[in-house]
């Protein structure tokens, strides 16, 4: 059938400066240029590119460029170019459109409207170059009270602590799992993590054998509704264990790794025969109520010996906030909350852009709802979905959030442009493919550098914006909307995030 | 879920003078002295607040509850229907042996005065409160008090102790309600006010106390919002518009309600830094580590110095950085904390120690019977 959907972009070569060397070529998993022999000149097919630019920022002779195609259909504010376009892709092939990563809509992004503090007279800003700064942060339960006994000057802690996770920065990676993402590129944020302090999480894909001893120390394992490669090894080599419920990407459904991703290794980590899908449904088939989580974290706790703090991530959605403090009384020590621009390999576009709501009032509510009912202390909140800088992440923490997890963050400091082409299996920054020839392209040691820069990078700065607001410890900004303001919201914008608006 | 409505609270910043006098025997004394020590200290305040706290002067009431009560609004009639209510409430959930209003110079100069009337009583407690220790059940009617009853405030709540402020300089206050007359404690806290606002309420000055706990404070609190919540999720409600009722309740909560010492207490409030705790030996970083994670939410960040009244004690603190001052001197049995060692001299001229602590470490003073007791 012929197609009536025109390409995204256009490809411009200058042919002066191509030297006819056929690196695009090599470049492009989708084939977009190909050599012509008798012309002695390369051809590109724009009906074939994704916009990822790898040809454009690896081309020697910065021959190539790319941009929106400049062809429109004729303008109309209902059925915008992407609307027809969705509609006759499915009028051609009858199917769901799928795509990856984030949400690319024009959702209300309120980090861009909330504006931070800074100290002047009263109080003396700190100097983080001079003074100490400090961001380590625990994650899990603590209790309502602490039982001391003092004898001869000594001070001796009666009370049980439960278990926590100690970050030295409030930034956790995301959940990733191998098999979606390349061995490569999973290995690299295990690096990261381990170097900088801070924790990856695996996804639901597990973790490969051989990197359990080394990076199990800063490992979060995740049991979702596949339960792909769970034995009691992989729960114990790591420091927390997540129950994946849902993701801020596609809540409400399940996740399919196709066939073609499987490879061997791949297939061994997840404990199913090479080439077959991996199908993870889309509610766990043994948590069919509040009460099966609350026996699904008691059986993990158990396998783990009550070791390591259990969080539970859920995706942001309308009534969350009461399904969240269900689940602290289930007896989570975590709960991981993605919101609606959070990031994924694969989903149906539909659901991507139209189910769940923003992080940012997802923490506010959250943190709110567990404060009014006198159990904040008995978890820890880690935000997801739609952190892309140091502010966004301080902004999280002062709407009361723990600590916040990024993916989509971290794969850009990879090398990821967001063409959203994760579900085709060909990343050509080696990213989201299980082809060998496209994940050599992540060299462990050059990606793992860049992702532990991006951290100490994020550091830095909200030491920075730290130290302006005369605060020196992460944990006195925690929920403390004091030092926020809100600038062109609505009233009730403001009061879901519990901030006054600039200037009042 | 309704909409919960955000809050719309002012907090005060204010920078202060503090200072405080204890004899360690007990032995009583005057607030002349405290008086003209505060006074040397005028251009830290500026005359927007200034106060009190006493203690061991209800001698003859010593047994029984001291609630020293503000009744604000614009008309007498406002503060008498105020009263009104709250003599109503008391009665209900207490026997009041005595009440009265507080003793002042009426020909003082201070602004707009409130009616300030105390009562000495006894928890009257009844129900599902009736297993309720006497400390929780006085705390749940303030907060009932302070959140219910429009224009009523309960400013001081002791056993022979009591809190005396207002809007004025301190040496002012001390005059109006004749402190250097009337009273004499073995340990006398004091402040002088600078608010960077306008807004000047009697209710706002310093002292803040919560039974027999008293803060006078300098400083700003940056971790406000943060030690707020805390606070809230044990029924303390902050409703006085200032930071340094925090640190008030704060003390409540971990010396009171969860019997933990000072030492601890203050390694709550202004913990060593990490890189400290790294280097300690294991049992000490084991113990520091478990406060920081459990209590992090009470660290009260930001420049700081206090003094913490309580019964027999007088503790001064300052934050972890030390960004506010505080000296510390003693005579004989007598004890001192100020802003400045000038107004300690101003005093007592002779000292046997003055010295100035570490931020983050605190001083303490008890009567030597304390001591003895323990």
């Amino acid at each position: 059938m012929k197609s009536f959907v025109f390409p995204e972009f256009q490809i411009i070569r200058d042919e002066e400066k191509c030297g006819q060397c056929r690196g695009c070529e090599r470049q492009c998993a989708f084939g977009t240029h190909t050599y012509d022999p008798v012309a002695d000149r390369l051809v590109s097919d724009d009906y074939k590119c994704a916009g990822c630019q790898r040809c454009v920022i690896f081309c020697p002779k910065k021959a190539i460029e790319i941009r929106p195609t400049p062809s429109f259909y004729r303008p109309h504010a209902s059925w915008s170019r992407e609307k027809l376009e969705d509609l006759k892709k499915q009028a051609e092939t009858g199917g769901v459109i799928l795509t990856g990563s984030g949400s690319d809509k024009p959702f209300r992004i309120y980090w861009d409207h909330i504006v931070l503090n800074a100290s002047q007279v009263t109080n003396p800003s700190i100097d983080p170059l001079r003074e100490p700064m400090e961001l380590r942060t625990f994650l899990g339960a603590k209790p309502d009270l602490m039982d001391v006994t003092t004898q001869n000057g000594e001070i001796e802690i009666k009370t049980d602590i439960a278990p926590n996770l100690m970050v030295e920065t409030p930034i956790l990676f995301s959940a990733m799992s191998y098999g979606a993402i390349s061995y490569n590129a999973f290995r690299s944020l295990a690096t990261a993590a381990c170097r900088s302090g801070t924790y990856f999480n695996t996804g639901e894909g597990g973790l490969p054998r051989e990197m359990r001893e080394e990076f199990g120390r800063c490992a979060i394992v995740q049991v979702a509704s596949g339960r792909f490669g769970i034995d009691a090894e992989y729960l114990n080599c790591a420091q927390m264990v997540e129950i994946k419920v849902g993701q801020g990407a596609k809540p409400g459904i399940g996740g399919h790794l196709p066939g073609e991703k499987v490879s061997a290794m791949v297939a061994e980590t997840r404990m199913i025969p090479v080439g077959t899908d991996a199908i993870s449904p889309a509610p766990h088939h043994d948590i069919y109520s509040i009460e099966d989580l609350s026996m699904l974290i008691t059986a993990l706790k158990e396998a783990t010996n009550y070791e390591k703090p259990i969080s539970v991530k859920i995706a942001a959605v309308h009534n969350f906030a009461a399904i969240a403090s269900g689940i602290v009384r289930a007896g989570a020590d975590i709960i991981a909350i993605d919101g609606i621009r959070g990031g994924t390999g694969a989903a149906p576009k539909v659901i991507r852009d139209n189910v769940g709501i923003p992080t940012e009032l997802a923490i506010s509510s959250l943190d709110r709802r567990l404060r009014s009912e006198g159990i904040r202390n008995r978890c820890s909140i880690i935000a997801a979905g739609g952190i892309r800088c140091s502010s966004d992440v301080i902004k999280a923490i002062a709407l009361g959030a723990d600590a916040v997890y990024i993916g989509t963050a971290a794969l850009i400091a990879m090398g990821c442009t967001l063409c959203q082409k994760c579900y085709t299996g060909k990343c050509n920054w080696g990213i989201c493919t299980q082809d060998p020839r496209l994940s050599g392209r992540i060299s462990v040691e050059i990606a793992s550098q860049r992702l532990s820069n991006l951290i100490s990078a994020w550091s830095h700065e909200i030491a920075e914006m730290l130290g302006g607001m005369g605060i020196n410890a992460l944990e006195s900004l925690r929920g403390n909307r004091d030092h926020l303001r809100g600038v062109g919201l609505y009233e009730w914008e403001m009061d879901v995030l519990g901030i006054k608006g600039a200037g009042e | 879920m309704p909409r919960i409505r955000r809050e719309l609270y002012n907090k005060d910043i204010c920078a202060c003078s503090i200072f405080g006098a204890m004899n360690r025997d007990g032995e009583r004394f005057t607030g002349a002295r405290v008086m003209k020590a505060i006074a040397n200290m005028h251009v830290r305040g500026n005359g927007l607040g200034g106060g009190f706290a006493a203690y061991g002067i209800y001698p003859q009431y010593s047994d029984y509850y001291a609630f020293h009560l503000m009744f604000t609004g614009n008309s007498m009639e406002a503060r008498l229907s105020a009263k009104k209510e709250l003599d109503a409430f008391l009665g209900q959930n207490f026997d009041v042996v005595h009440d009265e209003e507080i003793p002042h110079r009426d020909e003082s100069t201070v602004s707009d005065p409130p009616l300030v009337w105390r009562y000495f009583a006894q928890p009257k407690k009844q129900g599902e409160e009736a297993d309720l220790s006497d400390g929780d059940y006085i705390v749940k009617k303030i907060m009932t008090v302070n959140t219910g009853i429009e224009n009523a405030y309960v400013f001081s709540s002791g056993k022979n102790m009591g809190c005396f402020k207002g809007v004025g300089y301190p040496e002012d206050i001390g005059e109006y309600f004749m402190l250097d007359q009337l009273y004499s404690a073995y340990t006398w806290t004091v402040h002088g006010r600078f608010p960077t606002n306008t807004q000047a309420w009697w209710g706002g000055a310093h002292p803040f106390s919560l039974l027999d706990t008293t803060v006078v404070h300098n400083g700003e609190i940056s971790s406000y919002g943060t030690n707020r919540w805390y606070l809230e999720m044990y029924g303390y409600a902050c409703t006085l518009q200032t930071d340094t009722e925090v640190i008030a309740y704060a003390a409540d909560l971990l010396m009171r309600r969860q019997k933990l010492p000072i030492e601890v207490v203050a390694k709550i409030l202004a913990p060593p830094i990490w890189n400290r705790i790294d280097r300690m030996n294991e049992k000490e970083r084991k113990l520091l580590t478990t406060l920081r994670m459990v209590y992090g939410p009470l660290l009260m960040n930001g420049p700081f110095a206090v003094i913490i009244g309580q019964t027999g004690r007088m503790i001064g603190l300052t934050d972890r950085i030390r960004l506010r001052p505080l000296t510390a001197a003693t005579r004989g049995e007598m004890f001192y904390l100020s802003s400045e060692e000038a107004s300690i001299r101003l005093i007592s001229p002779e000292l046997d120690r003055v010295w100035t602590p570490n931020g983050g470490e605190p001083v303490i003073g008890e009567l030597n019977s304390m001591r003895v007791l323990q």
